[in-house]
């Protein structure tokens, strides 16, 4: 692998050589995951349910729980409706979730379950107790990524649950998107910061970032709770982060319960965070804080400092699409040269609007959708870059090109940092200029000879 | 928990009751069982098995034919090291979408292969089928015929899709697949004392560390299967004289395969701890029956045995009268990882295995201390809750287990195969107890809530004893 690849770009018709993206469920799981008293599951085979809990444990350092239908040879033959019947029954007896969300994966579907028609079965078996409640999402991964998983689970969400009993209340919705739950603890923050009252769907804080407290809890502290989401259908307005992520979920609740909504790009950087907050603002009718101001002039006050050293650095990077948005219009803010952005997701518009971005810092920008890291580790190759952005897979590509690297996105499987510290929001925008001017000086003094060596930066 | 709430007992899973049992409760024990429906198991699937197993041979291609995911949770977690090729560590994937899901996969695979093979020359081609590939009619079978034929590299097709049953079943499909390279090589020049090394991954360079004590013994070591493993001496293993077979599960088919067919004779051994490793040297020097072979044998275990004792003692002093608790992949291991808790002084609590058979559990049972508390198939709250109830200061597990063991403030040491540690050898066990070191007497502990409980209350008896 670190020496396997060349410069010169083969046409690759049919493979996927190193994905930069990965399968529906995970993200259906990692939605769930954020509803409290939540029992993600999985119907189909064990293999599957195993591996999306053992990447999302590696990624967050946490127990991630979610049971299966344990599909065996017969279940694929015959479809899975006793499996997800026995299921729900023994989930509700031994597990004692408030609510269980079941997600399909690639066998369930081609066999073709249905699962609404099964869990109305299970429904008039009286397997699901007073007060309980079974949703779905369909997630087959021969078509989409980790990324719409994760959105239709956010969609079936407001289907099941939200209601609205046509008195509005002063509540703004706030779909995160996929972020850490570093950056929803970020967002909830923030809206404190300006008085909003809001409901947060999902919200993995303090769920899959608890503290050591000498106890197993299969379910956490924290979470949305299932009155909260629907409650949803109440609120005045939502505001839909990441257009991949939570357009679906905000589109579905206007059409539901009629409640207006605004997509925005996740809050990365400064002018991303800065519509965030004035949306925020608009929809609660409030004022920005100082507090907030001074936090943005801080941010702007790093990059100033700083700018001799990003300026026209050649940035490649790769990562999920709702991400790299705002994250590419950052790297423009602060006067760095996006020079190839890859993503695994398929998206022509989305990379349309990628162009647009860099259209002043760089016109030539290679912008790729469905595409996988062996395909950036060529460009490269062909094209240095002062700077490769991405996920924890981009290693090998850092070593074997000796980059800096700034690792971001999902999944990161080597590092601490993304558990504690938000990248959104102006005090992510903080953390970022310091990784990159980092991951920049590190090398430099790593590198530089005796007489060059500097002190002061 | 609270201070003085009893700890909540945590009901099992009915149908699984019979797979948790307590050593001295003369009760029946069942295992091997499919997963129970809607239980958190931490078992993975048959295709997981099959391509963990061969992952290590290094200068094949791994392709999976198939969705992306089941490609990208695989790839490259295993700590298995190559001293050359490091194709392996690449992911493959044929990334099926709707349209193949519907007309077929067939001609997408024939396409991944030829232009993998074109530009990465492999020695062979191991192709792997997930789930769906079966249901949507693909005969993997004949484009891996067609594609051999074509370019003149073995396509091997690996059945195991993950639904046939755990990673057990996965081996034996593993094994079924090596076995076809086998026997098509040259073997002239092998000695007549001449081993294969089986179900060693060469973990953070185990292999390596063993292939040495044997060359130094005077015994060749013709293949390393599957760790820093290469296709042809798959080809010509079939040459040795005998085969060592490690790790209950993994390999032992293809040592069967050996037997039956090339008539060699297989032997288990574990080069887990110093007892097991010694014993394993001498099972081979043993089985050649050359005294010179045994002589030099008892002089590298006396040599290396007084190389590590001081250092382990110094271990064994440190963690003298802590509790483990064990839950690891096949039985085999813990065999041996009751044996070197024991070597370090510490006593095991909780053992259980994803895959173990009757068999395995029996001789689990016995080795065990009165008490030890058995578990088959097991969950995060099942193991939590013996976790708790018997004091552990240590959990061995896998990458599943390591955050559970965490929160309840408890010492943690992967023992599976992510690791990049080698625990084999003489050597590897003193790596195996700086690690439980590491762990069990971080002072960070002493912030978990339950040795503060415990410390306030030995403090108010220790006062209450004192005051008239
Ligand atoms: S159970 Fe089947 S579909 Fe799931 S990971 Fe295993 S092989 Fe893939
Ligand atoms: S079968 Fe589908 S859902 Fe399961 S791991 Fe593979 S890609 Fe993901």
């Amino acid at each position: 692998m670190l020496e396997g690849t060349t410069a010169e770009i083969r046409e690759r018709k049919a493979l996927r050589v190193n994905p930069a993206k990965t399968c529906q469920p995970i993200g259906a799981m990692y939605a769930s995951l954020g509803i409290h008293k939540c029992m993600p599951h999985s119907h189909g085979s064990q293999g599957c349910c195993a591996y999306h809990r053992s990447h999302l444990t590696r990624h967050h350092k946490e127990p991630i729980v979610a049971t299966t239908s344990s599909f065996t040879e017969g279940a694929s033959v015959f479809g899975g409706l006793a499996n997800l019947k026995t299921a729900l029954e023994n989930i509700f007896t031994i597990y004692e979730p408030d609510i269980v969300s079941v997600h399909t994966t690639c066998l369930s579907e081609v066999i073709g379950d249905d699962i609404p028609t099964i869990v109305k079965k299970s429904e008039e078996a009286g397997i699901i107790p007073e007060g309980k409640m079974v949703i779905h999402a369909n997630t087959p991964s021969f078509v989409g990524s980790h990324v719409t998983g994760f959105s239709v689970q956010c969609a079936a969400f407001v289907n099941y649950l939200a209601e609205s009993n046509g008195a509005k209340k002063n509540v703004i919705n706030i779909f995160p998107g996929w972020v850490e739950p570093a950056d929803m603890r970020e967002l909830k923050r923030i809206a404190e910061l300006l008085g909003v009252e809001y409901i947060l769907a999902p919200d993995t804080s303090d769920v899959l970032d608890s503290a050591l407290d000498g106890e197993y809890k299969m379910y956490p502290d924290g979470g949305t709770t299932v009155s909260q989401l629907k409650a949803m259908g109440d609120s005045l307005a939502t505001l839909a982060l990441g257009p991949m992520a939570s357009a679906l979920a905000a589109e579905k609740l206007t059409k539901k319960c009629k409640v207006d909504h605004s997509i925005l790009e996740l809050p990365i950087g400064i002018s991303a965070t800065d519509a965030f907050v004035n949306a925020l603002r608009i929809a609660g009718d409030v004022t920005v804080p100082r507090e907030l101001e001074k936090e943005r002039g801080r941010l702007v006050d790093m990059v100033s400092d700083m700018s001799q050293y990003l300026h026209r650095k050649k940035v490649a990077i790769f990562g999920d699409p709702d991400h790299l948005t705002p994250m590419i219009k950052f790297l423009v803010e602060v006067g760095m040269q996006p020079a190839v952005v890859v993503t695994g997701t398929k998206g022509k518009k989305w990379a349309q609007n990628i162009r647009e971005i860099c259209s002043e810092a760089n016109p030539e920008v290679e912008v790729v959708p469905f595409s996988d890291i062996h395909y950036l580790h060529q460009w490269i190759k062909a094209n240095p870059v002062d700077l490769l952005m991405g996920n924890t897979y981009g290693k090998y590509v850092a070593k074997s090109e000796n980059l800096p690297f700034v690792r971001f996105g999902f999944p990161i499987l080597d590092r601490v940092g993304h558990r504690a510290f938000p990248l959104l929001g102006y005090a992510g925008g903080l953390r970022l200029i310091e990784k990159i001017t980092d991951a920049f000086f590190d090398k430099r003094d790593r590198e530089d000879p005796d007489h060059e060596i500097e002190l002061v930066l | 928990m609270k201070a003085d709430e009893p700890t909540k007992v945590i009901q099992v899973l009915d149908d699984r009751a019979a797979q948790v049992w307590t050593k001295g409760s003369g009760e029946a024990f069942v295992c091997d069982r499919k997963s129970t429906a809607g239980s958190v198991t931490q078992r993975a699937c048959a295709f997981c098995g099959s391509r963990v197993v061969l992952y290590p041979i290094a200068d094949a291609l791994h392709i999976v034919h198939g969705p992306i995911g089941c490609a990208v949770y695989n790839w490259d977690i295993r700590g298995s090291l190559s001293s050359g090729s490091q194709l392996h560590r690449n992911s493959f994937s044929t990334d099926l979408a709707e349209k193949e899901v519907i007309f077929g996969g067939e001609k997408k695979l024939e396409a991944s292969l030829l232009e993998l093979i074109e530009y990465y020359k492999p020695k062979a081609a191991f192709v792997y089928s997930t789930c769906i590939v079966g249901l949507i009619g693909d005969d993997v079978q004949a484009i891996c015929r067609k594609v051999s034929k074509k370019t003149n590299i073995d396509c091997i097709p690996v059945d195991s899709p993950g639904f046939k049953g755990t990673k057990k079943t996965g081996y034996q499909a593993a094994c079924e697949a090596a076995y076809k390279l086998v026997g098509t090589g040259d073997t002239s020049g092998i000695s007549k004392y001449s081993i294969n090394l089986m179900g060693e991954f060469n973990i953070g360079g185990e292999a390596w560390m063993i292939r040495e004590y044997y060359e130094r013994i005077g015994i060749e070591v013709v293949a390393t299967i599957t760790g820093d493993g290469r296709v042809d001496d798959l080809r010509r293993c079939h040459g040795a004289a005998l085969n060592l077979v490690q790790c209950s599960g993994s390999m032992t088919h293809l040592a069967q395969l050996l037997e039956e067919e090339h008539g060699i004779p297989l032997k288990r051994v574990s080069f887990f701890g110093f007892e097991d490793t010694a014993q394993a040297l001498y099972t081979a020097a043993e089985h050649f029956g050359d005294p010179e072979l045994m002589c030099k044998a008892e002089e590298l275990v006396r040599d290396e045995i007084a190389k590590y004792t001081p250092k382990i003692k110094a271990y064994r002093k440190e963690l003298k009268g802590k509790k483990a608790a064990l839950y690891v992949g096949g039985a085999f291991k813990a065999f041996s990882l009751v044996l070197a808790l024991r070597a370090l002084g510490m006593k095991t609590v909780l053992a259980g295995t994803q895959t173990g058979n009757a068999e395995d559990y029996k001789q689990l049972q016995d080795i065990c201390d009165p008490g030890t508390v058995i578990v088959d198939d097991s969950n995060p709250l099942e193991l939590a809750k013996f976790v708790l109830e018997k004091e552990v200061d240590l959990f061995i597990g896998g990458v599943k287990e390591r955050p559970i063991a965490f929160k309840l403030g408890v010492a943690f040491c992967d023992h599976n195969h992510e690791r990049k540690i080698p625990l084999a050898g003489f050597e590897g066990m003193l790596h195996f107890a700086d690690e439980v070191a590491k762990s069990v007497l971080s002072p960070i502990w002493k912030f978990a809530p339950r040795h503060e409980l415990r410390a306030l209350k030995i403090n108010t008896q220790i006062a209450d004893t004192e005051s008239p």
